[in-house]
């Protein structure tokens, strides 16, 4: 009997032990795949954010790009110097008579067929809810609505000081968003979650509510319209793309333009205007500061709270005042001793990496240490003027690297006010920004927190800088302050604590990059200012998805952007890879593969991790990189009427040829004549190593003008890239259209 | 000999670039360190299959006397580069997984119910958290019968991971 019991103890310890076992095998395996899912996921956030930063810089490195060729360029032909001209015409911030006829709205007839959204002025409560009501029902509001709402939106704008501030004794609490970017899902959401704005209920709207979605109109009509219902209440920020020149690249001119194709170009104009009367920041009870992108070491608060925010036209380009035509004539002379030897400007293909080579320093005392790369654009257009100012800005980059490259900053001069006693005769000109001043506002639109201490130049966007902890502590001292809050990153969990919880990132568009990719939030401050952090992500779909599914669709959509990129750069990875291959055996190793395509891409990412997802077959351990290749090619090229190079000249600058497009349609009429197309085609392969003959340029330009009047329609063009570049994989040449 | 020897540099320099990938996803501040509590996800990412007490080991070797709650690359890579060398922690085959999940049903079902799955993972071997059990259970359960058909399981995730 006892051997029998032990023999039955021996079993179910045995049992009990293979179970404790397989139990123990289960979990060390599902903990392993956590941890790859894991992985993966930061992977692709990498590429996401990577390519982002590097489409900025790009837009960035764009205007200096064509700053510098007005330099290097010469122009063969009248023709060629007034196009050129053409592309530096300053747009000026519209006068007041001009914003008369821009703002007139009311020669506009609504068909009595319009079914949608009727507004009378003064706004009432109601009628700001019933907007909202009528955008989720996917109305639309007619052109006349919407500039009147611009045009009061504009009168209330202008009488706000650049630093709002807002007190919680008269409204309990206060909501903090984020970036929104024309996701009309998400601030519908935050309405219904949070509560309508009221006397009781403040909001602090905090930039960045146009571009990459597809509402940003709607959403800036909401915005508007709460805004003038609850002045005291309702708060809204500048940020970096409530920028017109932001706008043409980023997707909400085109939105304006396609949504409303008669009166869209008034409205762009308005909305230039618009923008530049939003306030800078807001200050909640003297202890909270709300700004878009951050803060330099060099921020001056009663600066800003005291210069016209409204001759900060863009953030892009920076304006220069006759009188700077006086110093630059004086730079001009100083120049002429010390230009021998100087190294090419940065943004050049071939110099990419001269941030990291040491300097001479330079002799120039006069320079100013500018940190964002700026193009200074003069009324003046006399040539010579011109490639002085392209020479002082490309000076200014020169300085910027330096720093950059750790030689200590040149002591700069104090910009003479003297603006005001400069004004020439002929200068119905609004008075410009000075240099400082414009740099403050750079700063506190584009820069970014990061953990190290220190400020440094914002490579990344191009743009502001990075501020560390330091910085940080140093403002909120200085001007008795508890924490900043800012937006301008995307955060996978819509706000992120950093710097000793002293700054609040706060982020409102969910599922930005992708469905499933980030969740959005927003934050509550009450009379304590304890920051209280609501998030959301306003898509159903995701719920149901398990995280294996979230992170496979945002990772497939990531991937496909990383190939699209791999494949707009074939010709120089090729290269490389040819010099990994000396012995032309048509292989290389993965490890050579990683080298040579993040030198081709430079986006830092990590290529070994990535490698399963955009290299599949191996012939012992190595990579055929031919054929690879020629398979990224299959995904994108189909057509072979024009030649593969061209064709991935132009998929690579795509965002960067309609950009320029649209600046060259300055009147957005939508066509540029063929003499326009070949010029900027010419302008722009002239700095691409491209050996695309003029023949083939007009080939092109001939046989995409359709109608041949000697028009090229800009969305004929794209529309027809557009399906060159679809299907027809493997298919007959002559079968294409 | 002498290749043998170029091989196995070879091999250790492509481990150095690889680790080095691997810890630079989580070197959040740019400055060679990563939270310990990441530590885990790089070692598994890096293809290794530790169980947890394993992974306490090794942490324990890579950690600072003092402990910091922060991994520097420097004591991280020696150990790491080790681990590949010497094929530690090997992943599982797929059959012996299956084995596994056959001996938690011996009656040969063919899946395990709901209860059964939270009760092993929570109660034996390296228990779960509740947060690693819900998300198992939001993918293994097949919401018509509330139980897990194992095999399938495994041949989706196994699947997943390639």
């Amino acid at each position: 009997m006892g051997s029998g019991t032990s023999t039955q103890h021996h079993f179910a310890f045995q049992n009990a032990e293979k179970a404790f076992r397989a139990a123990a095998l289960i979990q060390r395996w599902y903990r392993r795949y956590v941890a790859r899912l894991e992985m993966r996921r930061r992977c692709t956030w990498s590429i996401f954010q990577s390519i982002e930063y590097a489409g900025q810089q790009d837009q960035v490195k764009l205007h200096n790009f064509f700053s510098y060729l007005v330099d290097h360029f010469t122009p063969s032909s009248h023709n060629e110097r007034d196009f050129l001209n053409r592309m530096f015409t300053e747009e000026q911030p519209p006068q007041a008579s001009e914003m008369q006829n821009s703002g007139d709205y009311e020669s506009i007839e609504v068909p009595d067929s319009y079914t949608g959204p009727r507004l009378a002025f003064p706004l009432l409560p109601d009628h700001a809810t019933a907007l909202v009501e009528a955008f989720r029902r996917k109305q639309r509001l007619h052109a006349r609505y919407v500039l009147n709402l611009l045009h009061e939106a504009r009168k209330h704008l202008v009488q706000l000081p650049n630093i709002n501030r807002v007190s919680t004794c008269y409204s309990e609490e206060i909501t903090v968003c984020g970036d929104l970017h024309g996701q009309l899902d998400d601030l519908i959401f935050i309405f219904y979650k949070n509560g309508l704005p009221s006397p009781e209920r403040a909001y602090v709207f905090n930039g960045d509510f146009v571009d990459r979605g597809k509402d940003s109109v709607e959403i800036l009509m909401v915005l508007f319209a709460f805004m003038l219902v609850y002045p005291k209440e309702f708060h809204l920020n500048r940020g970096n793309h409530e920028d017109h020149i932001v706008n043409l690249r980023y997707g909400f001119t085109k939105e304006v333009m396609h949504k409303y194709k008669i009166h869209g170009k008034k409205i762009l104009k308005l909305l230039q205007d618009v923008f530049c009367w939003l306030p800078l920041a807001t200050l909640v009870d003297e202890k909270v500061l709300i700004l878009h992108g951050g803060v330099s070491d060099r921020t001056d608060l009663e600066l800003l709270a005291k210069l016209d925010r409204h001759k900060i036209v863009s953030t892009m380009r920076y304006k220069t005042r006759k009188e700077n035509k006086k110093q630059a004539e004086e730079k001009g002379n100083a120049n002429q001793t010390g230009s021998a030897g100087r190294p090419s400007p940065w943004f050049l293909p071939q110099s990419r990496s001269l941030p990291s080579s040491p300097l001479r320093p330079s002799t120039h005392k006069t320079h100013r240490a500018g940190r964002s790369s700026s193009v200074p654009c003069g009324v003046p257009l006399d040539p010579k003027e011109l490639s002085r100012r392209v020479r002082h800005s490309v000076d200014l980059e020169l300085e910027r690297c330096r720093q950059q490259a750790g030689f200590p900053a040149i002591k700069e001069k104090e910009e003479p006010s003297s603006s005001e006693s400069e004004v020439d005769s002929d200068a119905e000109e609004p008075p410009q920004p000075t240099p400082e001043e414009w740099r403050q506002v750079v700063d506190i639109l584009w820069s970014d927190p990061m953990a190290q201490e220190g400020c440094r130049a914002n490579t990344v966007r191009g743009g502001g800088c990075y501020f560390g902890p330091n910085v940080t502590e140093q403002l909120l001292q200085k001007y008795n302050l508890q924490f900043l809050i800012r937006s301008h990153e995307c955060k996978p969990e819509g706000y992120e604590f950093c710097h000793s919880r002293k700054v609040l990132t706060i982020f409102s568009a969910s599922n930005y990059y992708e469905v499933g990719s980030n969740r959005g939030a927003y934050v509550k401050l009450g009379p304590d200012l304890t920051p209280h952090i609501m998030q959301f992500q306003a898509n159903k779909a995701t719920h149901t998805l398990t995280m294996r599914q979230r992170i496979s669709r945002v990772e497939e959509s990531a991937l496909r952007a990383l190939r699209e990129k791999l494949f707009a750069h074939s010709s120089d990875i090729l290269v490389e890879f040819k010099k990994h291959d000396k012995d032309e055996t048509g292989l290389i190793t993965l490890s050579d593969w990683a080298a040579a395509v993040e030198s081709v891409l430079h986006l830092g990412l990590p290529w070994r991790m990535l490698r399963p997802q955009l290299v599949s077959s191996l012939t012992d351990n190595k990579l055929a990189y031919k054929s690879w290749l020629e398979n990224l090619a299959k995904e994108k090229l189909s057509q072979q009427n024009i030649q593969s190079s061209l064709l991935e000249t132009l998929y690579r600058n795509r965002s960067n040829l309609e950009t320029i497009f649209r600046i060259i349609d300055s009147d957005h009429s939508g066509s540029i004549s063929l003499d326009e197309f070949r010029h900027t085609w010419k302008l722009f392969s002239s700095h691409m190593n491209i050996d695309i003959t003029d023949d083939c340029i007009c080939d092109l330009a001939r046989s995409i003008d359709f109608n041949k009047d000697g028009h090229i329609d800009i969305n004929e063009f794209l529309e027809a890239f557009r399906l060159v570049e679809q299907s027809c994989s493997g298919a007959d040449v002559s079968d294409c259209p | 000999m002498a290749d043998d020897r170029d091989r196995d540099e070879i091999a250790v320099a492509e481990f150095h670039k690889k680790i080095k990938e691997a810890f630079e996803v989580f070197d959040h501040e740019s400055n060679n360190t990563v939270d310990v509590r990441e530590v885990g996800t790089i070692i598994r990412s890096l293809g290794c299959c530790p169980s947890e007490g394993e992974l306490h080991d090794l942490i324990a070797e890579v950690e600072e006397e003092e402990p910091t709650g922060y991994i520097r690359f420097e004591k991280f890579l020696p150990v790491m580069t080790e681990v590949l060398l010497e094929r530690r922690y090997r992943p599982i085959p797929e059959d012996i997984l299956l084995r596994a999940f056959e001996v938690l049903d011996p009656a040969k079902r063919g899946f395990l119910s709901k209860d059964e799955l939270i009760k092993y993972m929570t109660e034996e071997g390296e228990p779960f958290s509740q947060e690693e059990m819900e998300e198992m259970l939001s993918a293994a359960i097949d919401p018509e019968s509330n139980s897990v058909l194992y095999k399938d399981y495994i041949t989706m995730m196994v699947i997943d991971e390639n």
